[in-house]
């Protein structure tokens, strides 16, 4: 693997193997092996827990940690393009995390960088890493991917962190999915024709809510918006309460890649479905997992 | 005008470009990067009368033959055109177009946020996922446009 630019450069069975490397971190965070590394991180566009945790992986694991949080304070603020910022991370350090406002520019990067590049957010296009984490958050509760009952709740259209995971169900074998979003909001068509399991587009989660293992809830996009009329339009659109929550299978449980804002309710905190904040924490050991791949060796 | 009269004299040396769907001509002109500034002749017939096609758009490059990958740069706004080198007043070449595997540089992504609108330095890039109908997927965001679509959203027209 030498750069991480869509859930599609993965398979199956590299995915299983960042499971057991993350099992590994998971149990040794300060596992060092990476001190000759330097890895970058160019987040052009706002992040709070893929920033930190990908910071805090390559610190975990050894490497130095450069980079920014911003446009500001960079030359890009000086109308520098986006591939002259690439080349001047290129020579600094031995891989780069990028996170950009614009889709496709983690594969335009890694055209232009020869160090691996590693998209930590596209756009409205994708975020692998994100899936890894969700996967394995999933592999975590219920000990297998395959033969589950999905439910995505929110905004499929513009979030990238469902776009990739959709993706990446191709690769297992889930039961059904569902789609449950206002229709302005449901999962776009070019992501839809490459699904590989059934699926169906509903608005109404109760129809489902009992048949459904993992709860996948976004949040509304506002940034990816370009009219900010459509925005309002879809505005408190959806909301899962905890009545719904209380509706499911005692197993289920109900991931959010997060930030969260109105569409879920605070409640479903201290119900045993909630599984977000563990997500979360797995994005640590699965990063370090990602970069001790890509940073390569048999350390 | 006579019965069996040219519109458009023979050329001696080059390349004809027939069957191109009418009011096209421009457009493939553009794709292959023509215009006025180029030394060769051009001629442009607009509206022929075609058995097969009701009406059809001509093109006569003087003095150029066309590469068979320039020649299937146009398949996506005409794809049953056909090409003849000619040389000495004779066809010494027939070339049909095929609809190639991918595209660069000459469809702008609809996108607005795709990265290629929006860094000096990257081009456009499409994989042909269908040909026929014709579907393209940009590369870079995922976009799929249709024949239409791309016609549109010719980078030079």
């Amino acid at each position: 693997m030498h750069d991480l630019i869509s859930i599609k450069d993965l398979n199956r069975e590299l995915i299983e193997e960042l499971f057991l490397l993350a099992d590994k971190y998971n149990k040794n965070r300060h596992a060092g092996g990476f001190e000759d590394k330097v890895v970058a991180g160019a987040f052009f566009e706002p992040s709070t827990r893929t920033a930190l945790s990908f910071e805090t992986a390559a610190k975990m694991l050894g490497a130095e940690y450069i980079g920014f949080r911003s446009w500001e304070g960079t030359s890009l603020a000086k109308g520098e393009n986006l591939a002259d910022t690439i080349r001047m991370l290129d020579n600094y350090a031995d891989c780069i995390v990028m996170r950009h406002p614009n889709d496709g520019a983690a594969r335009f990067a890694a055209e232009i960088a020869e160090k691996p590049v590693v998209n930590a957010g596209d756009g409205k296009n994708e975020h692998p890493t994100q899936s890894v984490q969700d996967l394995y958050t999933i592999r975590n509760s219920f000990g297998k991917i395959d033969g589950l009952t999905y439910g995505f709740v929110g905004d499929l259209h513009y979030a990238r962190a469902v776009n990739s995971l959709l993706l990446a169900l191709n690769m297992f074998k889930p039961k059904k999915v569902y789609f449950i979003s206002p229709e302005s909001l449901t999962v776009r068509g070019e992501v839809l024709r490459t699904l590989n399991y059934k699926y169906e587009a509903l608005a109404d989660p109760n129809k489902v809510i009992d048949e459904i293992d993992v709860m996948y809830i976004t949040r509304i996009q506002k940034e990816r918006f370009t009219d900010p009329y459509e925005y309002k339009k879809v505005e408190a659109s959806y909301r899962v309460d905890l009545a719904l929550a209380e509706k499911m299978k005692s197993s289920a449980i109900i991931m959010h890649p997060l930030p969260r804002i109105n569409e879920t309710d605070r409640g479903i905190d201290r119900t045993k479905h909630a599984k977000y904040f563990a997500q979360a924490s797995f994005g640590v050991p699965v990063r370090m997992a990602v970069l001790s791949k890509i940073l390569g060796g048999k350390r | 005008m006579k019965k069996g009269e040219l519109i458009v004299s023979k050329i001696m040396n080059g390349t004809v470009i027939d069957h191109i769907p009418a009011g096209r001509a421009t457009v493939v002109l553009g794709i292959l990067g023509i215009d006025h500034t180029i030394k060769n002749r051009i001629s442009m017939v607009i509206n022929a009368e075609s058995k097969s096609m009701g009406k059809k758009d001509i093109v006569k490059i003087e003095n150029r033959e066309l590469k068979s990958e320039e020649a299937d740069t146009i398949a996506l706004v005409a794809p049953e055109a056909t090409i003849n080198i000619i040389r000495n007043y004779e066809v010494a070449k027939k070339m049909k177009i095929k609809v190639p595997e991918s595209i660069a540089r000459i469809i702008k992504c609809p996108n607005p946020l795709c990265i290629t609108n929006n860094d000096v330095e990257a081009a456009s890039r499409f994989a042909v996922i269908s040909k026929n109908p014709i579907i393209l997927k940009c590369e870079y965001c995922g976009t799929e446009i249709d024949d239409r679509d791309a016609l549109n959203a010719l980078a030079c027209g």
